[in-house]
């Protein structure tokens, strides 16, 4: 099959797009990677939490949409932070493999408990006119959302780029990451970091979780799962415990997937593979990631 | 200023530190010699709460730091420049020094331009990533980053660890500077030489425990010292 100009460009609009949701997810596991060496298995359920949230401030309880999307995004920032101190605080000098098996436990518990107290039933995410319209630019159908996603995604890697970069507290988190022991001799109070970096990560996936629910409007209990394997897949591409590495690969990854299957049509079932081979491939070739750095990890 | 008593300390069921006591008076610099794994770093590693102590007390300025967290003990006024320098390397040369600073709340410009007096060649290199620095230049930062909490007493725990015999001089003279202007310190050294030279009281640990204390100059003259630490007397 081949491939026309302004087909090409839809549906790399919409790579870019799905790149950008992956992105803002994958900020999240290599934020926590980075602080606490941590793969935080249940980022992918607090992303589903989060699309819940959102489904029930709208939905249920008719909230105006901005009321609701700030509700969802403080109460999934109170969730991750809280299961950071509950779950994983506890751990701190435990062996990294406790915290792991824990970060497991977690996701369980929450998918079986939204399960439980949502059903294992889909719900429809409610529609949002302004972002689902369609426009015709140049004879290309766009929704005003695939062009809103990557606009959101950046500005927010700016604000947070800014915080790690130029600020006190991202200066912190850096000193933490690096040697957690002496920078509690700096006077850091490092639970205090953590937990910021957990809220930070967690709003992300908040936001993302606003906008997948836009893009693709419903919501289970095992939502999380397939998006939060792939970005951290995608955190593991760009690099794990690097911010830009890991918007890189969401869009490495987003961009793969839909153009792959557009260039090839007979992979459409095959388009959740892609993002595995596309991780067999980095582990093979740059096992560090594409930005990531090149020191010996002690486990 | 500090008051050690008792001090037991264990790994996995054995026993680091086995039951010492010293004690750091105001305004001076004391030392604590002895050789690779007689505990010292775990003396200072516990002062500063980052190992629990299974037995006795640390008393600061007469109160006890029994419980408190590291960013606690350290806001008393106590720090520590580490064994093996632990710079943050991800990070900028002045942002290093800043974090030493990480508590305060007031204006830092006073003690930058201290600190760069102290070490020029800081201020040269401020806006360089820490980890590309040289050893010597890594201590000099670990030293300025300690500095900039202001600090009533300096640990510093082996400064002359793996430096070029001149700079570790250098890094000598910066300690007397330090003292000279008001601050008490804590110094352990393989060293014993230097260590004992610089410091007003020396405590010499053996295997977990305190074997000999007294002023710098009288165990340099010790014959035991001379022999276990110095090199034999010709």
């Amino acid at each position: 099959m081949t491939l026309d100009a302004q087909t090409f460009m839809q549906h790399l609009a919409n790579g870019i797009s799905v790149g950008s949701l992956y992105a803002l997810i994958a900020i999240g596991y290599t934020m926590v990677y980075g602080i606490l060496r941590l793969i935080n298995f249940a980022h992918g359920d607090i992303f589903m939490m989060a699309a819940y949230f959102a489904f029930f401030g709208i939905a249920v309880f008719h909230l105006p949409w901005y009321v609701a999307f700030l509700l969802v995004i403080g109460v999934t920032v109170l969730l991750g932070a809280g299961i950071e101190k509950a779950a994983y605080r506890p751990l701190r000098d435990a062996p990294k493999s406790s915290v792991l098996i824990s970060a497991i436990g977690v996701s369980f518990l929450l998918e079986n408990l939204a399960t439980f107290l949502f059903s294992g039933k889909p719900k429809a995410f409610p529609d949002f006119p302004a972002m689902t319209r369609v426009l015709e630019i140049k004879g290309i159908s766009i929704q005003v959302l695939t062009l809103v996603v990557p606009l959101v995604t950046i500005l927010l890697l700016f604000i947070l780029l800014f915080i790690v970069n130029h600020t006190k507290l991202g200066m912190a988190m850096r000193a933490v990451s690096k040697d957690y022991e002496i920078a509690q001799v700096m006077g850091i109070k490092i639970d205090r970091i953590i937990a910021y970096t957990f809220g930070i990560g967690s709003s992300l996936a908040a936001i993302g979780a606003i906008l997948w629910g836009m893009k693709y409007p419903q919501v289970s209990p095992l939502m999380g799962v397939m998006p939060g394997l792939k970005c951290f897949i995608a955190a593991v591409i760009g690099g794990i415990g690097n911010i830009k590495g890991a918007v890189m690969g969401g869009f490495i990854l987003g961009l793969a997937e839909v153009l792959l299957v557009a260039a090839f049509s007979s992979l459409t079932g095959y388009r959740d593979a892609i993002a595995f081979i596309l991780l067999i491939i980095i582990l093979l070739v740059r096992p560090t990631g594409l930005l990531g750095e090149k020191t010996a990890e002690k486990v | 200023m500090l008051k050690v008593e008792g001090l037991k300390v264990a790994y996995g069921g054995i026993e680091a530190v086995k039951g010492i006591d010293f004690e750091v008076p105001d305004h001076t610099i004391a030392t604590l010699i002895g050789a690779n794994g007689a505990g010292k770093s775990t003396v200072l590693k516990s002062i500063v709460g980052l190992t629990k102590l299974s037995e006795g007390r640390i008393l600061f300025d007469g109160k006890s730091l029994a419980g408190l967290s590291p960013d606690q003990i350290v806001s008393k006024g106590i720090t520590l420049v580490p064994e093996g320098r632990r710079i943050f390397s991800n990070l900028t040369v002045v942002e290093n020094i800043k974090i030493g600073a990480y508590m305060r709340r007031d204006d830092l410009s006073e003690d930058l331009a201290w600190v760069y007096d102290l070490f020029p060649r800081l201020k040269e290199r401020s806006w360089q990533l820490a980890g590309t620095l040289s050893g010597g230049e890594q201590q000099m930062l670990a030293v300025a980053r300690a500095l900039l909490s202001k600090p009533k007493l300096l640990m510093m725990d082996e400064p002359s660890l793996g430096l070029a015999p001149l700079i570790v001089k250098g890094i000598f003279d910066i300690i007397k500077e330090i003292h000279k202007q008001g601050v008490t310190i804590l110094l352990i050294e393989q060293n014993a030489n230097l260590a004992l030279k610089t410091a007003n009281i020396g405590y010499v640990l053996e295997t977990g425990n305190i074997v000999m204390e007294g002023p710098g100059e009288m165990l340099l003259k010790n014959q035991s010292i001379r022999e276990a630490y110095l090199g034999k007397v010709k």
